[in-house]
């Protein structure tokens, strides 16, 4: 492999810019990226559902705001919503036919998952912080 | 008048183009239906992230929206959309690491493949009853 190998192109080189979107590896290596994010921060997000489920208003924002679960809550809701855009994209790439709607549903699901990213780092930020300024 | 309809802009070429066989075409493998799970499972999450950030978001606009949220979540149908979410959380979690172990060359094997496949179906049910059950427990 390696005496195959004459270039003085790195294989990276080699592969940016290609692929349908001229993105070459970028949406699989950031799928990754999120994937690995989202590995390691499941365990204490189970944690924080499981302590905070069913529990009454005061003792869900303690659990919530707690400096620990709010950096936790926020990391990982910017990694999901990074995750799930490229996610939904790949199948509406898949299963769409038409060019238009095909557009029109990866513009759309961009917007949602920005959306739905930046509400939930507005939840825990006013949870968190906001309790402070109070 | 296929030809015309070819030739007009409004159908573009890779509007007409044939679709490669669908699933009903292949007999199912437990490989197969696990990518099919990995995929569905993902697109139930897309949804359960919004039940969750709609959870933070109540709990965010104060006492009343939160009740409502928390009545929501402790009724029959929302613990069984909660325990329908966690399952496909393990399900997508361990197709997941099925998928890094994929990309460092390894598991391809009929064997590993297949020991693969079974693993996350198994463990993904196993998972969710545990953490149930860890909850249920503690409280």
């Amino acid at each position: 492999m390696a005496t195959q190998n004459r270039s003085f192109r790195t294989p990276r080189a080699n592969v940016t810019g290609l692929g349908a979107a001229h993105h070459g590896t970028e949406h699989f290596w950031r799928q990754r990226l999120t994937a690995l994010a989202n590995l390691l921060l499941i365990v204490p997000f189970l944690w924080i559902l499981a302590a905070a489920y069913g529990r009454d208003y005061a003792s869900a924002v303690a659990i919530v705001s707690h400096p620990f679960s709010a950096v936790v809550l926020l990391l990982l809701v910017v990694s999901v919503a990074i995750h799930m855009r490229i996610g939904m994209t790949v199948v509406i790439e898949d299963y769409l036919p038409n060019r238009a709607q095909r557009v029109v549903a990866v513009i759309a699901n961009t917007f949602f998952c920005a959306a739905v990213g930046l509400v939930g780092v507005f939840a825990i930020v006013k949870l968190s912080v906001g309790r402070l300024l109070l | 008048m296929a030809e015309v309809q070819a030739k007009s802009p409004a159908r573009r070429l890779e509007d007409i183009r044939p679709l490669s066989p669908h699933l009903q075409i292949y007999k199912w493998t437990w490989t197969m239906a696990m990518s099919v799970f990995h995929r569905m499972t993902g697109l139930a999450l897309y949804a359960g992230t919004v039940l969750i950030v709609g959870w933070l978001l109540a709990l965010a606009a104060g006492p009343g929206p939160y009740e409502c949220a928390r009545w929501l979540m402790t009724s029959i149908i929302g613990k069984l959309v909660l325990v329908a979410y966690t399952w496909a959380l393990f399900h997508h979690l361990l197709g997941g690491i099925r998928h890094f172990i994929w990309d460092t060359g390894a598991g391809f094997e009929r064997d590993a493949r297949m020991a693969l496949a079974k693993f996350t179906l198994v463990g993904s049910i196993v998972l969710t009853i545990a953490f149930w059950v860890i909850v249920a427990l503690a409280r």
